[in-house]
């Protein structure tokens, strides 16, 4: 079982990546759960999304998890929310952020230990340039799909496309091309 | 002619968008509905089927929750496909209408996404909405993930429109845990699933001008008995029909359903009894400790929350131990409505056979229910097995903060 915790901002698209990524991770004949647990359910509130994948089918309904991925896609959430919460000792880290990991790593006491598990990817500037909206969610995917190693870029892309399918291609071309920058960027 | 839609062999949805799926599918004549969160997105994306030309019949808008049920109760009195959907506050301004629909035979399906009821106010799951339904004559199927939320609402139709049934059909699943969790689902085509549903036979239809009929009579003390007799038989014998649409839906999809369902009751020694999300968490628990400490451990689900599965129920328990009865709903003022069937059930079994029963209320307004609590209990009811005798309090809460609260203890004597 893999699990993943997103720490998101109500809006910028935590649920809709995390169903996304769902998505994609069932063409490959995986099981997959993806939820979320709203705080004051208002625009801008933090809020988590959460994602079980697994060769069986997911029954377990409970929403406590020791993640194996921890997804920021709010710069600030990375210093106000408890994104070390649960760490299991191999637990990596995604932050999104403009800082360098050591500019960032510097100022939070709680990723000191665990720097080597530390990664960072400014997915607000990448979806600002490449989607001209501030909507971190898919260029977080490119970064997870690198980091993980879940699939090959290709796989991943070609899969996405799929599920953007409603959207028009402008869109459709905007998050394929920050999927595939914040995938070269994370480190 | 409506639209068909091309759906995947694996698709990636949540319990509301698969339960507004099978409504398509079923091509249902008239929703009225008013929306209330967490079941909205139910109404909403049927809404955008229906405008979008995925579905030949009629959305109506009202302004309650009792208008909605209202419009339901009028539309299959005039003779058509009727379905609807809500949660929490909207059902419980339902539930006048509620008892006019059993009472008049009309066989409307109401997908219930459960929620905590006010106050104070919460939007997230717990049971007492499904538990305040328990006396209104209506059949109640309870979904434990987003699959069954779909295969249920599909199967409700065809339960609730048989002839030997005709009754109303709620299915419920958990609110937020399964209706906004996106989990694989193993969708019908629309033709399979339409198929198997079958087109709706019109029964004493008001709109049959030739044959005029009259619904919602009054009868005073000199036929009303009978008829809610009458009608209460007919709860009582359409478990015959449920479970020749569960054996149906089996033949059409491998996927087996029963009206009480047992996990590893085989050799259990000690078990839980719950409904929804919780069942399948109870589930997880249950194997770690098998495997973990060899505790022989077992879960126990009724399908059909009405009518009760009371003689699958006190067959399975006959030589068990010990049976923790989980309610996720406040009794306020009583033991749990699972625990007291349970004991209901049990009382007419020799007494050698009966378990010892505790009762925990738990999850209210959507408290997480993890895997170790569930483990907990179940090592707990290891532990009054093993002396023979209720240690605890009968009635405990789980997860809940504060001092820990109980209610009543065994009389040994």
């Amino acid at each position: 079982m893999i699990e993943i915790r997103w720490h998101s901002r109500a809006g910028q698209g935590a649920v809709t990546g995390a169903k996304g990524l769902g998505d994609v991770v069932s063409t490959t004949g995986k099981e997959v759960q993806a939820f979320a647990l709203y705080g004051s359910a208002k625009r801008g509130a933090a809020m988590r999304a959460y994602n079980r994948i697994d060769d069986e089918p997911i029954i377990n309904h409970e929403k406590f998890m020791l993640p194996d991925y921890v997804l920021v896609i709010d710069p600030a959430l990375a210093f106000t929310d408890k994104i070390t919460e649960n760490d299991k000792g191999t637990t990596q880290y995604i932050v999104t952020t403009h800082l360098s990991k050591d500019e960032l790593v510097a100022q939070i006491p709680e990723l000191q230990d665990k720097k080597d598990r530390v990664h960072v990817v400014d997915c607000i500037q990448i979806s600002l340039d490449e989607i001209g909206r501030a909507i971190p969610n898919a260029p977080m995917l490119g970064a997870l799909v690198k980091v993980s190693g879940m699939f090959e870029l290709d796989y991943f892309l070609d899969a996405m496309k799929r599920v953007l399918a409603k959207f028009p291609q402008k869109i459709i071309d905007g998050n394929m091309r920050a999927i595939t920058r914040a995938y070269n960027e994370v480190n | 002619m409506a639209e068909k839609m091309e759906l995947q062999e694996v698709e990636v949805w949540d319990g509301n968008y698969a339960a507004a799926q099978a409504l398509r599918q079923a091509q249902v004549d008239v929703v009225a509905a008013y929306p209330i969160t967490p079941s909205t997105p139910i109404v909403e994306t049927y809404g955008a089927f229906v405008a979008n030309g995925y579905i030949d019949g009629e959305y109506v808008m009202v302004e309650s929750e009792h208008a909605a049920m209202s419009g339901c109760v009028g539309a299959a009195a005039a003779g058509g496909r009727v379905a609807t959907a809500t949660s929490s506050q909207g059902f419980a301004l339902m539930v006048e209408v509620l008892y006019q629909a059993s009472g008049m035979r009309l066989p409307i399906v109401l997908t219930v996404v459960n929620r905590a009821l006010a106050s104070p106010l919460n939007v997230r799951g717990d049971h007492g909405d499904m538990y305040l339904g328990r006396d209104s004559g209506w059949i109640q199927l309870d979904a434990f993930n987003a699959q069954e939320a779909y295969d249920l609402t599909l199967m409700a139709f065809k339960i609730g429109e048989d002839i030997n049934v005709r009754l109303p059909v709620m299915v419920h699943q958990d609110g937020f845990v399964t209706s906004h969790t996106a989990q694989n689902i193993h969708p019908l085509s629309d033709d399979e699933a339409y198929a198997f549903i079958g087109d709706y036979k019109p029964v004493e239809e008001m709109l049959d001008f030739s044959k005029p009929v009259t619904y919602g009579a009054q009868t005073e003390e000199d036929w009303h008995y009978e008829h809610k007799a009458k009608q209460h038989r007919a709860l009582m014998d359409s478990t015959v029909v449920i479970d020749r649409v569960f054996e149906a839906f089996e033949k059409k999809t491998g996927r087996r359903y029963n009206r009480l369902e047992t996990y590893m009751m085989e050799d259990a020694e000690v078990a839980v009894l719950a409904l929804g999300s919780t069942v399948e968490t109870s589930i997880v628990a249950a194997k770690q400790l098998r495997e973990e400490e060899g505790l022989k451990v077992g879960v126990i689900a009724p399908r059909c929350f009405r009518p009760f599965p009371f003689e699958e129920l006190r067959e399975v328990l006959a030589g068990v131990k010990c049976v923790a009865a989980l309610d996720r709903s406040c009794p306020m003022g009583a033991m749990g409505t699972l625990y007291n069937e349970t004991c209901g059930a049990l009382a007419t079994i020799p007494a050698e056979q009966r378990p010892l029963v505790t009762n925990f209320i738990y999850g209210l307004g959507g408290r997480d229910f993890s895997v170790e609590e569930a483990k907990r209990i179940m090592r707990e009811q290891k532990g009054h097995a093993d002396v023979g005798h209720i240690t605890t309090h009968i009635q405990q809460f789980s997860g809940l903060r504060g001092p820990k609260l109980g209610f009543f203890e065994s009389k040994r004597s």
